[in-house]
Formats: C-alpha cells, structure tokens, sequence
C-alpha cells in the first residue's frame, strides 16, 4: 500500500467519520485533514550543512519540508549560529560552485533525501541603500565645502569668498543636482536585486567617490580657475548636453522600475516607452550607464578641468565593463534578445 | 574547473601529450625562451660591467655610468613582460606584473635618469647590485622552467636570495628617491601650476614623497608573498626527489 493511497483511504474515513459523528471532529476541517495527512506522508528531507573550505560539519537539521526554501534553510542555520544572518550566507551545492539563490526550492534541487550543501561566509554585509545613501552624500558635501571655500583648503585671505566667475556657481549647481537626484533615486525610485553587499565595499566606494568629488573641487573652486576658451558658447552648449543626459538617465531609472513589481526581483528585458529619452534602448542595453558618461561629458566641457575628464574617464571604464556584463546575462537568459543592442555605446562597445 | 582567464588555443601546435597543458603553445614557448635568454644575458653584462669598471677604478662611486646604457634597455624592455601576461602565454596577473615592471621602470627613467644629481650617489649602487643579482637568477629560472629541465640550485637560489636582495633593493631606492627630493623642489621638475587652461596641478616633489610612503603598504606585502611562496616551493624537498 503506498503512501498516498493510504491517505486517500485516510482521508475518505476521515470524511465518513466526520459526517456519522458530526461531534467527533468539530475543529477539523476537510482542508486541514487533508495537509494534515500530507504533511504525514511527505518525505522529509535532511539538511546537513558543512564548511566549504574545513569541511566541518556545521549544522544538521532533520524534518525539513521539501518545498522549504533556501531563505528558509538559511534562517534556520542562523538560529544555530546567530553570527551568521541570513545575508552574509552563501549556501551551495559544491565547496566551489555557485551560490544558491533564496527562492530556490529544496525539493527542485539535485540533492538525495539527505541533502549536503556548503556553506561560505560572505563577511560582513551591508545594504545597498546604506552603501548609496553614504556614497552619494559625501561628494554632495564635500564639494559645496569646496564651493564655499570653507578654511584650511585654499589661502586664508580667499577663505569664504566667492568665484569670480559665472560658470563656477553654474558646475556647482549641476553637480549638487546630479548627487541630489542620485540620492532621491536611490530612496525612491531604484528596485535592488540584491539586499547587501560586502562591508569593504563602503570603503572602496566612498574612498572612490569622496576622493574624486574632492579633487574635481579643488580645481572647480580654486581661486586661479581658468573658465573655459571658448566661453559662453561652450558652458551653453555643455550646459544642454549635462541637462539631457540627466533627463535621460532619469527615464531609463523610471523605466526599469517600472519593469519589476514592488518587492519582487523579476528581471525583463527593458524596450522603448513612449518617452522618447528612452528610444535609445532599441540601440543599447544599458542606457542608463549611456547617458550618464554624457551627464559627465559635459560637465568636462563646462568646467574644462583635467580631473573632471580623468573622472569621466574611469567612471566610463568601470560602467563599460558592468554594461558588458549585464549585456551578456540578457543574451544568456534571453533567447529573443535583440540582436542590434550594444552593451553601452550604439555600435561601438 | 578554474580555467586561466585568457587562455591559448594554439593546441594545434601542441605536442600529443595526454596532460592538459595550460601553457603556451610550442611557437610562444619558443618566443619566451628567447626573451629569458636575451634577458639573462643583458643581465650579465650589466653585471660584468659593474664588476670591471670597479676593478677599472678602485672604487665603488659612480658606476652607474659605466652600465646606463645596458640598464635603460633592459629594465625598459621588461616591459614586454606585461604584454606577455595580457597576452595570455605567461600565467600571471597583468595587474600585478604591470605594477612590478612599472615601479622598476619609474626608478630607471623618472628619478635616476631624469635627476643627474643622483646618479653618483652610492644608493643607486645598491639598487642596480640587487636588481641585477635578482634579475639574472629571475630570468635563467624562467629560461629553465620553460625548457623543463629546472637545476635545483636556480629554484633554491631564485626562493633565497630575495630575502636579502629585496630590502637591499628597496633601501637603495628609498634613499635614491629621498636624495632626489632637493633637487625636484629647486627646479620644479615635471611640475605643473596653476593658473593653466587644463585647471590641473601636479606637484612632482609630493608625489615622490607619496612613493615613498606607499612603500610602507606595499614592501611587506610582497616580502611576505615571497616567503610563502618559497614554503611552498621549497617546503616539500624531502617528498619530491629531485625531478630535474
């Protein structure tokens, strides 16, 4: 007699029981009986977790439910050993593989009844959104400390004075509205895939940005600035390109949104809107990264400043080897992904 | 399987052998051969010079002018080193090498050549005996290794010299940079001021101040790589019989 068969007779008794002594099962419902007597014949699974490096055995947990999840397997080895919450886990099915994803379900996994899995200690997490808050704000500051000419960075007798020149209050604008708008995005309108990331990486980052933030001010504010040669023509027209490419990265951020639902981490492959700043998807995979090398573009044009370029320069670097990146897993996870895209630059890269 | 990140595919030329070679192929190999070889020999005659041109003078001062020549050509031409790692027939970090050649090649060009005060200082001495002793011993192991026939003596000499030779290099460099430093302050050398049209500065005499100090990071670092790496090459002599 096999297991379900078993509960069907079960559940069938059960039923008839129910309706010849209607006072024998009064909290029972047909439902409730039902999962009861399917929890009773499912097959547990055990999960035995071990180091991915010692091989130690680190935990074992025995009763797991096969539609468990691995969020789920990871909560529970967090009660075990409280120093490791959920996010600075890693859990695979080889010392050496690949992660496994939260949503992945114990019982869709090739893994035998008891099953091993590794387990990796990511180091200390933090969440996205603190890393960004911190990143964005830094340079909001410092730059204005800059601006205003605050003691101890140029001569005493410049200290808390003004720029002389039209074009220097100008990049200040622009460049406190490109870290407001960063930091607005960043709270309300950007949906993260990913919760946390490596403590380290705040240092790196801020170090990366308040650094660059400090150096491109320096000059921009400095008492001996040099405006640009060709004057009002070229802060005008590097003024439109900044504007642009400023609007356009703010649609791109809008559109991405709005391919994920709130709280979900569905990935889709982004097209045109009616917006026409976003028609440069049919062209490019990553726009966003597009128009923000042209955001930069043109505020190298407006201040005419050796470090604004050599910042635009690295920037371009780095978010040219992401936009290859994300460009390669759309072409992996999507058979129709259009063919005339480029990662970042149309044509070219 | 972690397979290098740039890889040959000139297994058309490899040789038949059932062992999955990463290496290059029989045309680099060939190529790598050369380049050690030219390079071990360089090496030697920039040690053959310094020694004659001591015996020449008695004395230890101002032998960097006997071997300026050969040390400019071939300290530059490690450059190639960086190629050979993008390239992918030298299984080794562009990144890392890049560092390590253009570190070399700054102190060669930038501070020796480019400050003449320095050139007849005795740090320079110091630093041009330890790369050359490193050098030549660096580049017949590679020679060796890449014919498969690696004498013993080289591997153990290539793992134990640096534990002198490094802080000696690194000592006659500090000191050579430390004694250009009057100099770049007096002629503004490669500095640039404000007011310029670029809005952009450079001050040559801090930045080598900044050297100076990134050695205080970096030089354990690397001292400390080497010497695992010598536990590990050299720890386990007794299991292995001498293969070569």
């Amino acid at each position: 007699m096999t297991g379900s068969s078993a509960g069907l007779i079960s559940l069938l008794i059960g039923c008839a029981a129910s309706s010849v002594l209607p006072d024998w099962t009064p909290c029972l419902s047909l439902t409730s009986l039902g999962k009861a007597i399917q929890t009773a014949t499912m097959k547990h699974y055990e999960v035995e977790i071990l180091d991915a490096k010692t091989k130690d055995k680190l935990c074992f947990l025995d009763k797991v439910e096969p539609n468990a999840t691995i969020g789920e397997i990871k909560s529970m080895f967090h009660k075990s050993h409280p120093q490791w919450y959920p996010a600075r886990q890693s859990i695979r099915l080889d010392p050496k593989g690949k992660s496994l994803k939260d949503e992945d379900v114990l019982q869709h996994l090739p893994v035998g009844t008891t099953a091993t899995f590794y387990f990796r200690d990511l180091g200390a997490q933090i969440s996205w959104v603190t890393v960004f808050l911190t990143e964005y704000a830094g340079p909001l500051l410092i730059y204005l400390m800059f601006y205003f000419r605050v003691p101890f960075i140029y001569a005493p007798k410049y200290d808390f004075t003004s720029s002389k020149h039209w074009v220097v209050h100008l990049a200040c604008m622009c460049h406190s509205f490109h870290y407001v708008k960063r930091l607005l995005e960043t709270l309300f309108v950007h949906r993260f895939s990913h919760g946390t990331m490596p403590l380290r990486n705040i240092f790196k980052n801020c170090t990366y940005y308040w650094g660059f933030a400090a150096w491109m001010a320096y000059y921009i504010n400095h008492p001996l600035y040099t405006p640009p040669i060709y004057g009002e023509q070229q802060i005008r027209l590097a003024l439109i390109v900044f504007l642009f490419c400023q609007i356009g990265n703010f649609s791109i951020h809008i559109a991405l949104r709005n391919l994920r639902p709130p709280g979900s981490k569905t990935r889709k492959i982004p097209y045109p809107t009616k917006n026409p700043f976003t028609w440069i998807f049919l062209l490019v995979s990553c726009p966003n990264y597009t128009y923000e090398l042209g955001s930069w573009l043109g505020f190298t044009l407006m201040t005419q400043c050796l470090p604004v370029a050599f910042f635009t320069l690295v920037g371009f670097i780095q978010m040219t080897v992401w936009a290859k990146g994300k460009h390669r897993s759309y072409l992996k996870e999507f058979r129709d992904y259009p063919a005339l895209r480029s990662p970042i630059l149309p044509f070219i890269l | 399987m972690s397979a290098p990140a740039m890889g040959t595919s000139k297994t058309a030329h490899t040789d038949s052998s059932n062992k999955k070679k990463k290496g290059p192929g029989t045309l680099a190999t060939a190529y790598l051969v050369i380049y050690n070889v030219v390079m071990t020999a360089g090496w030697l005659v920039i040690a053959v010079g310094l020694v004659r041109a001591y015996l020449a003078r008695g004395s230890y001062h101002g032998l960097y002018y006997s071997i300026e020549k050969p040390l400019k050509f071939f300290q530059t031409g490690a450059l190639l080193e960086i190629l050979h790692c993008a390239v992918g027939i030298v299984p080794s970090s562009v990144v890392l090498t890049g560092f390590q050649v253009m570190s070399r090649v700054f102190l060669t060009w930038a501070v020796t050549h480019s400050v003449r005060e320095v050139q007849s200082e005795d740090s320079v001495l110091l630093f041009v005996v330890a790369w050359t002793v490193t050098e030549i011993i660096r580049y017949s192991f590679y020679t060796f290794s890449l014919l498969n026939h690696l004498p013993y003596l080289i591997k153990w000499a290539r793992y134990t010299f640096f534990i002198v030779l490094y802080p000696m290099g690194v000592a006659g460099e500090l000191l050579t940079i430390y004694a250009a430093l009057p100099y770049v302050q007096k002629t503004g050398l490669y500095s640039i001021t404000l007011p310029n049209k670029y809005n952009f500065s450079f001050d040559y005499h801090s930045f080598l101040i900044l050297v100076m100090v990134s050695y205080i990071p970096l030089f354990p670092q690397l001292y400390f790589h080497m010497m695992r790496q010598r536990k590990k090459v050299l720890g386990y002599v007794e299991e292995y019989s001498k293969v070569e």
